[in-house]
């Protein structure tokens, strides 16, 4: 390395690193922010209200969050439900049990389709698959159901191809030892590859599940959002995100605090899944 | 685990196979069927004049033209002012610096802000841009909250671009004389402009899908903008009210259309480039 240690140089890098922290400086802005107008209306009606209040009538001071924090949860559990086995059972056959040719043609195509936004997905949903539930199974359709299929196809291709990229980061050798024991394909798929992408495949679920708790104009279009607690499948829900996006355009005073709460709400919840997913890589990259 | 019962391994091997073929067929059918739908329903919406003559009647009429102008200028302006942030953070990081604490914070602040959901920005960008600065739902706001919800894609993409200029080069380059500046300005950088470049155009895909971010700070003024200052609806959010207020199926059709295309092709474009500058191994 060169050490030229020259007044131009020492200002260059001076920059370079006034730069190289907008990011986090960006971050804390968006964190101060938020809770800054999310909080002090937290401390006003306490904790415990926002988190566990079953009631949302913003017109009466009654701010209860629950229905929409486990209208988040449910949809995005839904979400894996649909999007995991699909999604880590595609990233399997593409990468041990298809030729490569018809690998080598899908894994792309299955990423150009990551760039969908999730707009149309919603709009298809509110097309297709919210008829379809309530001719089939009634109810109004638009449902914790429809929301949850919705981002689970919308979660899909971004599982799909952190799961490739896991399992072909497993190396070669790993698998010529366990068909040179005599184990079926299957057999080294289950017990050799599989654990040893194992952290990689968490990551991409988790960043997966982030996203669907974090969607908003997609379920906004298929969950129906009434904000009561979903009584069933078929039950319309509002979630997190929702809650803010239908609001926003005319709340004011303490319900737009209220709605910068539910944000404080949502933030917290995906820099813990945040914390996870990078755990989880590190692990990989570690090995 | 111990079963009284156990398959043959191969019989076991059979049934896993088929059951990962059925999967895998519905996976990728379901995603082929999305796109057909779309194309199908909205190609027959395109024609030029859908294009250039600006929506009438909330959009039951007419084409799409001023979304398209607005979805323009919005991502200009975000990658106008995320470009500069996102080389500059890849150059100090790879050039200026050796990992570290520093290095170590920077990258967490990208890695979560990467994972912050779109709604989020969208609040930030109303509190700080309409509201604190004053730019009322503007492109101005609109492409500046954009900028930041792109900023790790192209933090990202450049390190990674960066990384694979071979470390000769630099080498010979200082082995001539040249500062350091000198060397990532006239050698690194031209080396790693391609890889920059595929990171800006996914950021350019990203920044037309979005719609939670964008509708509450660019707002949805149906009017061609006149300046950076006036309120502009870009395809996503005009499509998304299209579709949810339920004013023309056919018009929602043929925007989702433009909407996917434009995309796939920024998608077809970024992945080729990936493939040819960049490596394999560093695409995720």
């Amino acid at each position: 390395m060169a050490r030229h240690k020259s007044g131009g140089d020492r200002l260059i890098r001076l920059s370079l690193l006034l730069v190289a922290l907008s990011a986090i400086s960006v971050l804390a802005i968006i964190t101060i922010f938020i809770f800054e107008q999310g909080l002090p209306i937290m401390a006003k009606y306490g904790l415990k209200n926002f988190l566990l209040g079953q009631d949302w009538f913003p017109s009466e001071q009654s701010f209860g969050l629950l229905p929409m924090i486990v209208g988040s949860l449910l949809v995005t559990l839904g979400a894996l439900v649909i999007g995991v086995p699909l999604g880590l059972a595609s990233a399997i056959f593409l990468t041990e049990f298809s030729n490569r040719r018809l690998s080598g043609f899908l894994k792309p195509v299955i990423e150009l389709l990551a760039g969908i936004p999730s707009v149309v997905y919603g709009f298809l949903g509110l097309m297709f698959l919210v008829p379809f539930i309530r001719k089939n199974f009634g109810g109004p359709g638009l449902s914790v159901l429809a929301a949850s299929i919705i981002l689970g196809i919308m979660i899909l291709p971004t599982i799909i191809s952190i799961a490739i990229d896991a399992i072909r980061a497993v190396p070669d050798s790993y698998r010529e030892g366990s068909i040179a024991l005599g184990a079926t394909r299957w057999q080294t798929v289950r017990m050799v590859v599989l654990p040893a992408a194992r952290s990689g495949l968490v990551a991409g679920i988790i960043l997966g599940m982030g996203r669907a708790i974090g969607e908003t104009m997609a379920v906004i279009m298929v969950a129906g959002n009434a904000a009561d607690l979903p009584g069933s499948l078929l039950a319309p829900v509002r979630t997190l995100t929702s809650n803010i996006a239908l609001e926003m355009a005319y709340a004011s005073g303490e319900h737009r605090q209220a709605l910068f709460a539910t944000g404080v709400i949502l933030f917290v919840i995906i820099m813990i899944l945040n914390f996870l997913a990078n755990l989880a890589a590190r692990k990989q990259f570690r090995k | 685990m111990k079963k009284k019962f156990r398959l043959q391994p191969r019989a076991e091997q059979k049934i896993v196979q088929l059951l990962l073929y059925f999967l895998t067929s519905v996976a990728v059918l379901v995603l082929f069927f999305i796109l057909a739908v779309i194309l199908k329903n909205g190609l027959p919406q395109l024609s030029l004049e859908f294009l250039t003559k600006n929506p009438a009647h909330m959009g039951r009429e007419g084409g799409i033209f001023s979304t398209v102008v607005a979805t323009i200028y919005l991502t200009f302006i975000a990658l106008l002012v995320a470009t500069p942030l996102g080389v500059g953070t890849a150059i100090y990081l790879t050039e200026y610096t050796f990992e570290g604490t520093v290095t170590r914070i920077i990258r967490f602040g990208a890695e979560c802000l990467a994972g912050i959901p779109s709604i989020i920005f969208g609040l930030f960008g109303f509190i700080l841009f309409v509201n604190k600065l004053k730019f009322g739902w503007s492109i101005l706001s609109g492409g500046l909250t954009l900028a930041f919800m792109v900023l790790p894609t192209i933090i990202r993409t450049s390190e990674e671009a960066i990384k694979s200029v071979p470390a000769a080069y630099r080498l010979v380059s200082y082995s001539l004389g040249s500062t350091r500046w000198q060397t990532v300005t006239k050698v690194v950088l031209p080396s790693a402009a391609p890889g920059i470049v595929t990171g800006v155009i996914l950021s350019i895909g990203r920044s037309i899908g979005e719609t939670a971010a964008v509708i509450f700070t660019a707002g949805s003024a149906l009017h061609l903008p006149s300046s950076i200052f006036s309120s502009a609806r870009t395809m996503s959010v005009h499509f998304y009210i299209l579709a949810r207020e339920g004013i023309s199926m056919p018009k929602a059709y043929g925007t989702a259309a433009v909407l996917v295309i434009a995309i796939l092709l920024i998608n077809i474009i970024t992945y080729y480039l990936m493939g040819k500058y960049i490596g394999r191994s560093s695409r995720s």
